[in-house]
């Protein structure tokens, strides 16, 4: 299984290495490096690389290459699962997963991985579980520590990989107990210039807060569960409770967790929250062009849309460009071809609008690439498929939980999903 | 060097240490040599503070292997811990003594091993089978006894320990199958519950396992296809075929097979996508063709994940989407390629589209595509104008829009653009040179500015091949290519010496100074490629006064009719790997990679898979009967009894004293029970819960659905709900295809409690599309029942697409009487008005009760309430077993145990009233035999009655 992992930064930079067989030289990296180099940018480096000796298997996540090198057969889903697995416990732990934060905490580091892999082999990746082992910094702790010498390794050893229910640690206790469910929806969907929607989906995921003292077994039920289409569950959720009565049924485990994802399909009836309307043209003399966009909201279900921010990608030959708005702020990037606008709110009075021109390299030809365009917003207290939590029901235990639900629409939680095609300079090939 | 750190290591202070601890971890971390400190750390090997403990162990393992010597002396601190009574210290010792590479200590870790493999607790079960693989890495020569230890561990019933000893029978003898055989069910049956890691190690063994166990469920679609080679290359053989075919007995799957696909479903729903990916690739290379496509879902919904998750996942639909088209055409949608994705995704996304290209969807795939080229990232777009070339081979109506398409493009601005044009315009034109001649001379003069070599050398290739069609462009370009030859890249030189080698056969009169030229130039050329080739075409062309035997063919020679590339995708046949594997990823063997065996013509013996033990965990007193099932016990106890059936009457008897329990549910078939399979903890459930409603008297210590929990339950004597017995799974007509016009809906009674009603009865209806369109919203509407009736409708189905099929499951109170149940079955089209009669034995669920409290029931049932019938038994109903079978298929009732081997009772309880339903069967000597029926129902005794006497007399 897993060899080793070496943790490299962008600029090349192996900053951790651990071994769990015989150590394998550092060298086995650069086989990584010559691939970035060939790369355009750090994501298109190909996620599995072969050597003459060795297998890396890589994810690239907040700016790191997590690198896991492997010498015999292994799934690489199996891998690159684990990896990430790897990058939220950092993340979980020291709130960022930054080169800097794994410096800082480079001895808990050490334990966890020592805790999450033996010979290689997944041993102990639930978060609830490390934390009973290895308790996450903090600043009082850490002062604490230096002051009395003592350890963030928890005294006593698990219990919770000895349970039946690996993901929840034992003799939870909370003065206030809370229970809080996250609906987050995101619609990814392609649209064509004219606005006409080319592919549509809603994905959403149910993040929990569960912070309930003992071993309290839940059942969330919905309104309207028959609107999921396609699920997957932590493995706390019992499935066949599920299949027969579509409701949630589970001893959730303690704090942050993701309850579920699901996929909900409507094909064309997702209803797109605005409409934008593009204008990008470049004259063949001059070497200059125009652009004109407006944004504006169209089916909100009387929620306002907010966080409304457009990024267009231009074309090499853009230099630089010169626009004006009447709402929020934009910014070009010369050296990325980046065109940001920051919208912020949208109000039904004021459609923002943001036009200028455009200067381009001199002497280049027109370019004859379509910027496309990527909206990311946001709608609080609206899940826009519609979904709605019915109940959630308590048992196994007697106090009386507080219970909340909270519905958030977003355009894209990891990049842009949204996105507007233009094909200004038409092309009748098919037709 | 490091003097500080040693003298904090030396130091009593705890703190201190731990510092010290602390900085050597940051250096190893940071790849810093810190093995000269290695006799100071391992003094600190046994120091109390448990956290520079755990980082003295960290540093042990990674430098114990070059300090062999001093690493030995820790080795009695972890002896120590072995013995430990703390099961986590023990364990943890086990953990870093096996870490440990050093050789001497070998024998060591072979003894804790063993010991550990046998430890109460299992979670150092669990360690022991991660040491197994570690201690085979140091010494291979452990082999054997290390087989036997993984023996051991392989029947080891915890889920904590079967993902574990899976990886290290994968890491030490993957080819050791037979070890297998005994924990197959039960592996199928823990799968669900075992940690997520470990289910991934065990999906792909067990892929492999019934590989070489089970028959190929698609056996009949690989002798169409051969059939269908047969034909191409003649008729001689046919009557052999035939004669083949016939002899093949129709295919039914083992039991085991379908336990299989059955426990790894659920698993699609999985959040770990690795989990997910071996699921498919099981249903891929195992299941039926028909029922492949469940995984599709699953697959896409990979696709929202992580780049490199998709990736993977891309890679493995690609290759399966040559093999199963059908499965992914629903998804087009989602293979779509967004702006942003990394350019090894956008690129693994064409393909996919590529291979689902049909008739039917070419047209939006080809306008996608249209998209595609002017994206700003230049190798998608060669990727796509190759995707487009694939297209139009493979789907011919489309061929000659392609091909305008694509010389469209050749006056772009983009020279990559071109170029990738031209080369695949070229494969596309050797199908149909005579019709494009115009495409050609178009393309003849695009050599003065395309500066791409490979593109001038296909142009020029092109130009050589169909000289005839451009008789008069030909010499000129070659005049034109003389003039640059010596700066040309050399695969356009040798193209040019092709040219001219061509037009010197077909147009000598025009070309043969020219072609002398150009074969002088190559003659001094520095690649020696070009000189071999230009002395080689001299020799063939330029008649001797040698003669040269080989000159008079030289037009054949060079002039031949040349096969039309054929443009697969590199994905084909990709498959002979197992899906999801790194070897599949790569297309090469990796090492230590298992080759997936083809299926075996005949089915090995799957007895081997009984399991003897009788691990029976249930017992009963006289007034309280305690159940402790643990699921996987449970299981197995099914599957024990397979294994003695038919049992001897003896046999039988001896069981029902030892457990009541068991032989309820004794005499069941192999099909009955893997149904009960998949759900026994719901109906554990279903059934403790009923316990609670119905009687106060009953204390439910724990009970957790979740089967991951033992539960356990006192229950009072009181007959008690059991699962049912059989399973008859007779399937009746509710929508016939032709008046369903194309829906064909059957149904039949599932004889499980009804999740959601006691009182109802359970009825798994399945859909089946002959249309070849979708259906969608398939629902009921409109019931129409007799007073007190009551019908809990199924889900909607929103569509079912062609030739699919799908189960689903509604309840209906039938109020205790045979009356049917009216709907409407609707579609979004249509309507139909269908009807569900329950015969008489499906109204009733089987009690659990014992022989006296049976006896005791019959007498308060007697007179009015009790029908007698004598009987003269079938010719096939003269076994215990057959009568048993019989009655259990007519009616939903449960054995009771008996004293005698001349009766059989059974016992049941109507769903709605909970009214007691007896049966008695007494056999005698000549054929003969009594049935009684017991019930306060007197219509449903009477029908019952009818029933069973038709069953046990045919």
């Amino acid at each position: 299984m897993i060899h080793s992992l070496f943790l490299v930064s962008t600029a090349g930079h192996i900053f951790l290495e651990k071994h769990w067989k015989s150590v394998i030289s550092r060298s086995v990296c650069d086989y990584l490096f010559e691939a970035q180099g060939k790369a355009s940018a750090p994501e298109n480096v190909p996620p599995v690389i072969a050597t003459p000796h060795h297998y890396l298997i890589s994810v690239y996540r907040d700016r790191i290459f997590f690198v896991a090198v492997i010498q015999t057969e292994v799934p690489p889903l199996f891998v690159i699962e684990f990896l990430h697995r790897v990058a939220e416990t950092f993340q979980d732990y020291f709130g960022e997963c930054s080169e800097a934060s794994i410096k800082d905490n480079v001895v808990i580091v050490y334990e966890l991985l020592e805790e999450m892999l033996d010979n290689g082999f997944p041993l102990a990746t639930e978060a609830n579980i490390l934390k009973e082992m290895i308790k996450p910094p903090t600043i009082l702790r850490s002062v604490v520590n230096t002051i009395t010498g003592s350890s963030n390794v928890g005294g006593t050893l698990p219990t919770g990989q000895l349970s039946n229910i690996p993901w929840r640690r034992t003799g939870v206790k909370y003065t206030n107990n809370e229970a809080y469910f996250d609906v987050v929806e995101e619609i990814d969907a392609i649209l064509d210039k004219s606005g006409t929607v080319v592919f549509a989906e809603i994905q959403g995921v149910i993040d929990a807060c569960v912070k309930l003292s003992g071993m309290p077994d839940l059942t969330l039920s919905f309104v309207n569960p028959r609107l999921l289409d396609d699920v997957s569950f932590h493995p706390c959720v019992r499935f066949k409770r599920w299949e027969a009565e579509r409701v949630l049924s589970f001893i959730p485990p303690d704090g942050n967790f993701r309850l579920m994802s699901y996929h909900v399909n409507a094909q064309n009836l997702v209803a797109i929250p605005v409409y934008v309307k593009q204008n990008v043209s470049f004259f063949e003399t001059g070497s200059s062009g125009r652009l004109d966009i407006t944004v504006g909201p169209k089916q909100t279900m009387g929620k306002t849309i907010e966080d409304v921010v457009i990024t267009v990608h231009m074309p090499k030959v853009v230099l630089n460009a010169n626009l004006t708005t009447n709402q929020g702020t934009s910014t070009y990037d010369p050296v990325t071809k980046v065109l940001v606008w920051d919208i912020g709110k949208l109000n039904q009075q004021k459609v923002p609008n943001l036009k200028g021109s455009l200067s381009l390299q001199s002497g280049a030809p027109r370019p004859d690439e379509n910027p496309t365009l990527n909206i990311d917003l946001r709608i609080q207290q609206l899940a826009i498929s519609g979904l709605k939590v019915n109940r959630l029901n308590m048992f196994g235990e007697k106090y009386k939980p507080f219970k909340g639900v909270k519905y958030v629409t977003k355009a894209g939680n990891a990049g842009p999903q949204r996105e507007q095609r233009s094909t200004f300079f038409c092309w009748n090939l098919f037709e | 060097v490091h003097d500080d750190l040693k003298e904090m290591l030396d130091s009593n202070k705890d703190s201190l240490k731990l510092e010290a601890m602390k900085r050597i971890v940051a250096m190893m971390a940071r790849g810093k040599n810190a093995s000269d400190l290695f006799p100071a750390v391992v003094k600190n090997v046994a120091c109390k503070n448990i956290e520079v403990k755990k980082l003295v162990y960290v540093y042990l393992v990674r430098y114990a292997e070059e300090q062999q010597d001093l690493a030995l002396l820790s080795i009695s601190t972890f002896q120590r811990g072995l013995k430990d009574p703390n099961q986590l210290i023990r364990a943890s010792a086990l953990r870093v003594l096996s870490s440990i590479r050093v050789t001497i200590i070998i024998p060591i870790m072979m003894l804790a091993i063993k010991d550990a493999a046998s430890d109460m607790s299992p979670y150092v079960r669990k360690t022991a089978a991660h040491a197994i693989p570690k201690l085979y890495s140091l010494d291979p020569e452990q082999k054997e006894p290390l087989i036997e230890v993984i023996e051991k561990l392989l029947a080891d019933k915890t889920t904590l320990v079967a993902g574990s000893v899976v990886m290290a029978f994968e890491g030490v003898c993957p080819e050791r199958i037979d070890l297998i055989h005994k924990n197959y069910r039960k592996l199928c049956n823990l799968l669900i519950d075992v940690e997520e890691w470990g289910q991934v190690v065990i999906i792909n063994m067990l892929t492999r396992y019934a590989r070489t166990q089970f028959l190929n469920p698609n056996a009949n679609e690989v002798l169409l296809e051969e059939g269908e080679e047969k034909e191409f290359y003649g008729s001689d053989e046919e009557e052999g075929k035939e004669e083949k075919v016939e002899k093949k007995k129709p295919y039914v799957m083992d039991p085991d097979h379908r336990l299989l696909l059955r426990n790894t479903k659920p698993l699609l729903q999985s959040r770990n996508a690795a989990v997910v990916m071996a699921v498919a690739q099981l249903y891929f290379h195992l299941a039926p063709k028909a029922e492949v496509g469940v995984t599709a879902k699953a697959l896409v919904r990979l696709l929202r994940s992580h780049s490199e998750v998709q990736f993977v996942v891309l890679q493995n639909v690609a290759t399966m989407s040559i093999k199963r088209k059908g499965m992914f055409e629903t998804y087009l949608k989602s293979f779509y390629i967004r702006s942003t994705d990394p350019t090894q995704i956008k690129v693994l996304k064409l393909e996919v589209l590529t291979n689902l290209a049909t008739e039917t969807s070419i047209s939006i795939i080809l306008r996608e595509f249209q998209t595609y080229i002017k994206s700003m990232d230049k190798d998608f777009v060669a990727a796509t104008i190759q995707a487009i070339g694939r297209c139009a081979t493979n789907i011919g109506e489309v061929r000659d829009t392609c091909l305008n398409g694509l010389v469209q493009l050749l006056s772009n601005r983009d020279e990559l653009v071109v170029a990738e044009s031209v080369v695949v315009i070229k494969k596309l034109l050797q199908m149909q040179p005579e019709q494009h001649s115009d495409i050609i001379k178009h393309m003849a003069k695009l050599i003065e500015n395309i500066q791409v070599p490979m593109a001038r050398a296909s142009i020029l290739w092109l130009i050589g091949e169909y000289c005839e069609h451009v008789p008069k462009i030909a010499p000129d370009v070659l005049r034109k290519m003389a003039k640059s030859f010596t700066s040309e890249e050399d695969i356009v030189k040798l193209q040019i010496l092709n040219l001219a080698a061509k037009l010197y056969l077909t147009n000598s009169k025009q070309t043969k100074l020219l072609t002398q030229y150009v074969l002088n130039l190559a003659k001094y050329d520095q690649n020696y490629d070009i000189r071999d080739r230009a002395r080689f075409i001299r020799q063939l062309i330029v008649p001797t006064d040698k003669g040269g035997a080989l000159s008079k063919y030289a037009k054949k020679l060079f002039l031949a009719l040349k096969p039309a590339p054929i443009l697969e995708s590199p994905f084909k046949d990709r498959d002979h790997f197992q899906l999801g594997s790194l070897s599949h990823l790569l297309n090469v063997k990796a090492g230590g990679y298992q080759e997936l065996p083809d299926w075996p013509e005949t089915a090995p013996d799957p007895s081997v898979r009984n399991v003897e033990v009788m691990d029976a965990v249930c017992c009963h007193g006289n007034c309280n009967s305690k159940r402790v099932g643990e699921r996987s016990s449970g299981e197995e106890r099914r599957t024990a009894k397979k294994t003695t059936e038919p049992r001897s009457e003896s046999e039988s008897e001896e069981e029902g004293k030892e457990s009541s329990s068991e032989s309820s549910e004794s005499e069941s078939e192999s099909e009955t029970e893997s149904k009960e399979e998949s759900e026994p903890d719901t109906e554990a459930k279903r059934n403790a819960k009923k316990k609670v409603g119905v009687s106060n008297g009953l204390e439910l210590l724990k009970l957790f659905w979740h089967s991951r929990v033992l539960f356990v339950c006192i229950l009072p004597c009181s007959a008690q709900t059991i699962s049912p017995t059989f399973s008859s799974l007779k399937t009746y007509e509710l929508l016939h295809r032709l008046t369903g016009e194309g829906l064909a809906v059957g149904y039949c009674f599932g004889r499980q409690p009804f999740v959601r009603d006691p009182h109802m009865v359970t009825v798994q209806i399945q859909f089946t599309n002959h249309m070849d369109t979708e259906a969608r919203n398939l629902r009921v509407r409109e019931p129409r029942l007799q007073s007190g009736m009551r019908i809990k409708e199924f889900p909607e189905i929103e569509v079912l697409p062609p030739g699919e099929t799908v189960t689903t499951v509604m309840g209906i109170d039938f109020c205790d009487s045979t009356q049917a149940a009216n709907f409407q079955l609707c579609t979004h089209t249509r309507k139909f008005c269908v009807s569900i009669q329950p015969p008489v034995g499906e109204l009733m669920a089987p009690v659990f009760m014992l022989e006296n409290e049976f006896k005791k029931e019959q007498g308060q049932l007697m007179g009015m309430n009790e029908i007698k019938e004598t009987l003269v038994l079938g010719e096939a109903c003269q076994s215990d077993y057959a009568i048993v079978q019989r009655v259990t298929a007519a009616a939903n009732v449960g054995q009771v145990p008996c004293g005698s081997d001349q009766e059989y009772r059974f016992a049941g309880k109507t769903m709605t009233s909970n009214s007691l339903v007896l049966v008695t069967v007494i056999t005698k000597r000549d054929r003969t035999a009594q049935l009684t029926v017991n019930c306060e129902k007197m219509v449903i005794g009477t029908m019952l009655v009818k029933d069973i006497l038709h069953a046990l007399s045919q």
